[in-house]
């Protein structure tokens, strides 16, 4: 770790006038248990460190009839015990849960875990984003076991780590940016995420002196449910990971959405299994029939094939357990 | 006269209890104090320069710039060395009053490189170099053509490393003529070796060792040597600097350069008659453990030493990673997981219950009817009868989910090395115990306080006994190939012995007979015949008034052996319950039983924790350890806590162990228990996902994506 100056606002508009326009030059520490062995392993060394520690707006979880407000600065653990949460969005709370480490989700926070950098070993041993030795990607004929299957196909090849990503933009949320001069923007959870295309480029839409400041997320009353193959009950990333989120009225399923993670390097969205299962009743055929259509387009690396198979069955296993959660 | 003798199981008032480690409460409390607690007035931190590049020439390296940074005290660099053969290679070091003035420093050393080709793959047999070592026995090739059944398979087992939860490393203080060394070293004694005194410009018998408790060594930490044959740096830096020196690895190096177990990798044929019995086996490996040595497959068949037809060919491949050091029963893990793969898939052709097969073919080890009960006794644990089918059977279960047991059974020497041990007794009836031995966690500070205690008839508490230092303390081997609990119980039971005949030649004129008549027991010396006729343990001693008995006790290993004080060779069964998610890949553990002899049982309590740790261990590398390296960067690329994976709490499911006792086993002495147990989880886990899935998945660790790969190639997935 470098030395850094390290800066504590109290308000967003000092936070966001301490951040340089530049990826690297700061960076927001919010629970710090993905910043501080970013900045342990040197991937990142900024000039400066700014808390959000000391910003009370960003704090809390609001609910109302149509929607519940989650504050960036909200930890992972209040995320998963919040009453509103639990009675609407089951999803977030596995995911939460899954993390397996009590320590991390009582310290890492929402936004955090949104904006966390990839755990692409190539880039945590200084090769970059992009993983890069010269002009190459080390990453197709390197040990890709934990990398992409879908999306691959541009210079990014790692996977998305964040586990609330997937579960958000299942379920419609959209999330909340404030940058200098109190400008603020809303952005569909959908639309947060992206693959870089070049080393000196990040994983969301963020600008460098931007901060997420809270997430909407709306109760329309979608079944919803995460499922995530993972080996270890203790802290551990998930191989392959399913968020679905759907209306199932009448028995027969509407408004289908089907989201992957740790299989791209943004949680990618399998229009082909919502549409596998728009209109079905849930059961084990439809089920597996929409887990089969997920697997459509993947292209596995040279180390990662048995990826197409957890695909095929998290989101068959998602889908049951949304309907199983009444 | 006291007796050297073990006291018969109806006389034994400590030894073979269960009885809590005395140590345990200052490691709960933290209070006690590690390599990296120990902080020196006026101490120094030191951080090493390492290899960015997997092979190199080192052709210049420039350390002004590190040394002009305010605070860095000392810089030194390695002018031996000519070429780096692995990332991680130490290169250089510095010494500074912070640790993050050293981390800023070593960032300023620049070395010049050039870059030469790297091989860092183990898994192909044709990267190997040299003759291979080859072991042969009858006629193989002729066995295997008349064979009722020849089953062949290539199985593997990766490149693990130690894991040590402390770093390797140590505190050094060079002052004048003296070094004093606070070191995490499973060798108290051995540890001020010649290279060291040389580092630190002193005499070897002015280095005196301090490591009261050590977290972790596993095989890896005889010497002061960071990695395999690296130089005294922290030494070197403290004679430079007159000041204390702490030099501890992070935990990257920990993984990637501090030692590691060799891979093994095997094609192998198994020839059997249609009983089952075994009559041939052909086998060639090959294996990695860096630059240095790799896995030796001369003791396949394991452990089945009369197989009659037999040809193992052992090839080595020199790769440039980080260098393998003794890992827990160095090559018997490895030798295992081949060996029972081989043997349980040539049970599952011939459609044997695995079971049957052992118990069939324990005629084959040395020790047949040792391997034969306790493999009784693990089904009855296991509830083997109720739960056990024939791979592939649709009793495995109806779902994706299916259930299967494993078995492996496994030997190992243990017998107790070189030890003494001074025993002292005052006139205030204190008792103090000395031993140039050392704790790595497993209880050799309790033991020697039961052996002494139970010597003299008193409680643990009357016993104080000092370790972890060198001399003054009487020499005691290092901790390596299960020999601490023979070595240090006979030379305290030496010691004590000795001590007590003394004492009692004085207190016999007071009460009156010959010392012979009397015995130490529940704190008082009595007579044998008459127990009520007695002197408390404190008067008897008050008799020595100013005088001390000082006696001390010698372990030889070959005569303790003969006077069955001590013995070697054991076995040890272990059956795992493991559950398959076809659908996933992934193994989860249910249960696993381990049933193992080690002799006359010390400590039941701790020799059962050393069997619940090795289970929890062998876990760890049967279900996730490797160490991945990326061919082409030659890093190990999960030199971290995150994907070199061990196991949690909850992985490890129900773990089961009965060690064996009664006469038989009790008779023939203490065996050590470290090892043993460490040996078969792999290999059972491995038939256990096999039974359960119908498939062999060939390489360990059993991982999802290793599991889905064989399925699919099985046709199941
Ligand atoms: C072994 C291991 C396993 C894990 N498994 C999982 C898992 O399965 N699923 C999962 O989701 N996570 C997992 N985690 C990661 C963990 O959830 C994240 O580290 C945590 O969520 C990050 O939150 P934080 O508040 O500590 O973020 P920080 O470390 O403080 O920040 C992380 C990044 O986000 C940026 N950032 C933080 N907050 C904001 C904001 N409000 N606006 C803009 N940028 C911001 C920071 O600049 C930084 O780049 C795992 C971690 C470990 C070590």
């Amino acid at each position: 770790m470098k030395a850094f100056e390290y800066a504590t606002p109290s308000t967003l508009d000092e936070a966001t006038a301490q951040l340089a326009s530049s990826w690297g030059e700061t960076e927001v520490l919010a629970g710090g248990t993905d910043l501080v062995t970013a900045l342990k392993q040197e991937i990142t060394s900024p000039k400066r460190v700014v808390s959000l520690k000391n910003i009370s707006a960003l704090k809390g979880i609001k609910a109302s009839a149509n929607s519940v407000n989650v504050g960036a600065m909200t930890t992972l653990a209040e995320l998963a015990a919040d009453k509103a949460i639990k009675e609407h969005f089951p999803s977030l709370v596995t995911a939460v849960h899954n993390i397996g480490s009590q320590q991390i989700i009582s310290v890492g926070t929402v936004g955090g875990d949104l904006c966390q950098r990839p755990r692409c070993w190539y880039f945590r041993n200084g090769y970059g984003i992009l993983a890069k030795q010269g002009d190459a990607s080390l990453v197709p004929d390197g040990d890709n076991r934990y990398h992409a299957i879908f999306g691959n196909d541009g210079p990014a090849k790692f996977v998305s780590a964040s586990s609330l990503g997937p579960a958000l933009i299942a379920l419609g949320a959209s999330i909340k940016v404030a940058g200098p001069k109190r400008k603020t923007r809303t952005v569909p959870a959908g639309e947060f995420f992206r693959a870089p295309k070049a080393d000196n480029e990040r994983e969301t839409v963020l600008l460098p002196n931007e901060i997420v400041t809270d997430i909407q997320i709306p109760i329309r009353g979608l079944k919803n449910a995460t499922y995530e193959v993972r080996h270890r009950f203790g802290l551990d990333w998930p191989y392959v990971a399913a968020a679905v989120a759907f209306q199932n009225k009448g028995g027969t399923v509407s408004d289908v959405r089907v989201v992957l993670g740790h299989v791209a390097p943004a949680p990618w969205a399998s229009s082909g299994a919502a549409k596998a299962l728009d209109g079905a009743k849930v059961d084990d055929v439809s089920a597996a029939k929409a887990g089969q259509a997920a697997t459509q387009g993947a292209k596995p690396l040279s180390g990662n094939g048995y990826k197409v198979q957890m695909v095929r069955t998290a989101v068959k296993r998602a889908i049951l357990a949304a309907a199983g959660a009444a | 006269m006291a007796k050297v003798d073990w006291p018969a199981a109806d006389k034994r008032s400590l030894i073979g209890k269960h009885i809590s480690r005395t140590d345990g409460p200052v490691k709960a409390t933290g209070a006690a104090k590690y390599s990296y607690d120990i902080n020196r007035p006026g101490m120094l931190w030191a951080k090493v320069v390492t290899s960015p590049h997997a092979h190199a020439e080192v052709v210049s390296i420039d350390t002004t710039a590190a040394a002009a940074i305010p605070g860095v005290e000392a810089v030194w660099h390695d002018e031996t060395l000519k070429e780096v053969v692995y990332v991680g290679h130490i290169v250089a070091a510095v010494a500074a009053r912070t640790e993050e003035i050293a981390q800023e420093a070593i960032r300023q050393v620049k070395v010049q490189y050039k870059v030469l080709p790297h091989q860092v793959v183990d898994n192909n047999p044709s990267l190997a170099a040299g003759n291979p070592a080859e072991r042969k026995a009858g006629n193989v090739e002729e066995a295997l053509s008349k064979a009722d059944v020849v089953v062949s398979g290539e199985y593997g087992i990766p490149v693990i490393t130690h894991c040590c939860l402390e770093a390797h490393g140590e505190v050094n203080e060079v002052k004048g003529d003296e070094m004093l060394v606070w070191p995490s070293t499973q060798a108290v004694s051995g540890y001020g070796n010649q290279n060291l005194a040389q580092g630190g410009g002193v005499a070897q018998n002015k280095i005196r060792v301090d490591c009261q408790h050590m977290g972790g060594g596993f095989g890896s930490k005889f010497n002061f040597e960071l990695a395999p044959g690296a130089k005294p740096i922290a030494a070197i830096l403290s004679k430079k600097t007159g000041k204390p020196v702490k030099l501890m690895l992070d935990r990257d190096l920990e993984l990637a350069i501090a030692g590691n177990r060799p891979s093994a990798f095997a094609k192998i044929k198994v020839g059997a008659s249609k009983d089952g019995t075994v009559t041939a086996f052909d086998a060639e490996t090959w294996s990695t453990g860096g630059q240095g040595g790799a896995f030796n497959s001369g003791i396949m068949p394991y452990p089945l030493t009369k197989v009659p037809n037999v040809r193992i060919i052992g090839k080595r491949i020199i790769t440039n990673r980080g260098g393998q050091r003794a890992w827990r029963a160095p090559n018997h893990p490895q030798a295992c997981l081949l060996t029972m793969s081989a043997l349980a898939d040539t049970a599952a052709q011939l459609k044997m219950d695995e079971l049957e097969f052992f118990l069939h073919n324990a005629a084959l080890t040395d020790r047949p009817e040792v391997y034969r009960e306790e493999l009784r006794i693990a089904a009855d644990m296991l509830g083997y009868k109720a739960k056990a089918h024939l791979r592939g059977d649709p009793k495995a279960g109806a779902g994706p989910v299916k259930r299967g047991i494993g078995i492996a059974i496994h030997t190992w020497g243990g017998l107790g090395h070189n030890s003494e041990c001074d025993v002292t007794i005052s006139g205030d009836g204190s008792v103090e115990a000395k031993i140039g031995t050392q704790d790595l966690g497993v209880g050799t500070r309790t033991c020697i306080a039961q052996v002494v205690g139970e010597t003299l008839g008193l409680s643990l508490d009357g016993v104080k006994v000092e370790i972890g230092k060198n001399s003054p303390y009487p020499p005691s081997n290092g901790s390596g190939g299960s020999t601490t609990i023979g070595g240090i119980s006979v030379s305290s039971r030496k010691a004590a012995t000795d001590a007590l005949n003394a004492l009692l030649a004085v207190v016999a004129p007071k009460m009156g007979v010959a010392a012979d008549a009397l015995e130490a027991a529940e704190g008082k010396i009595r007579q044998i015949e008459k127990p009520h006729v007695a002197m408390s343990w404190n008067e008897a001693c008050a008799l020595l008034g100013k005088e001390q008995i000082t006696k001390r006790g010698v372990n030889v290993p070959a005569e303790s052996r003969t006077a069955k004080l001590i013995d070697a060779n054991v076995g040890g069964v272990q059956m795992a319950d493991v559950s398959v998610d076809i659908e996933t890949g992934v193994v989860t553990l249910n249960e696993m039983v381990a049933v193992q002899d080690c002799g006359l049982i010390v400590n039941m309590k701790l020799c059962e924790s050393q069997v619940y740790g090795a289970l929890i261990m062998g876990v760890a590398y049967g279900l996730y350890e490797e160490c991945i390296y990326d061919a082409k960067t030659g890093r190990m690329v999960n030199a971290d806590m995150e994907f070199y994976r061990l196991a949690g709490l909850k992985d490890v499911g129900k773990l089961k162990v009965h060690l064996m006792t009664g006469p038989a086993y009790e008779s023939r002495g203490i065996i050590g228990i470290g090892e043993p147990p460490a040996i078969s989880p792999g290999a059972a886990l491995s038939n256990a996902v096999a039974n359960a899935c119908g498939v062999r998945v060939p390489n360990l660790p059993l991982t999802p994506d290793r599991v889905i790969a064989a399925l699919q190639k099985g046709g199941i997935a």
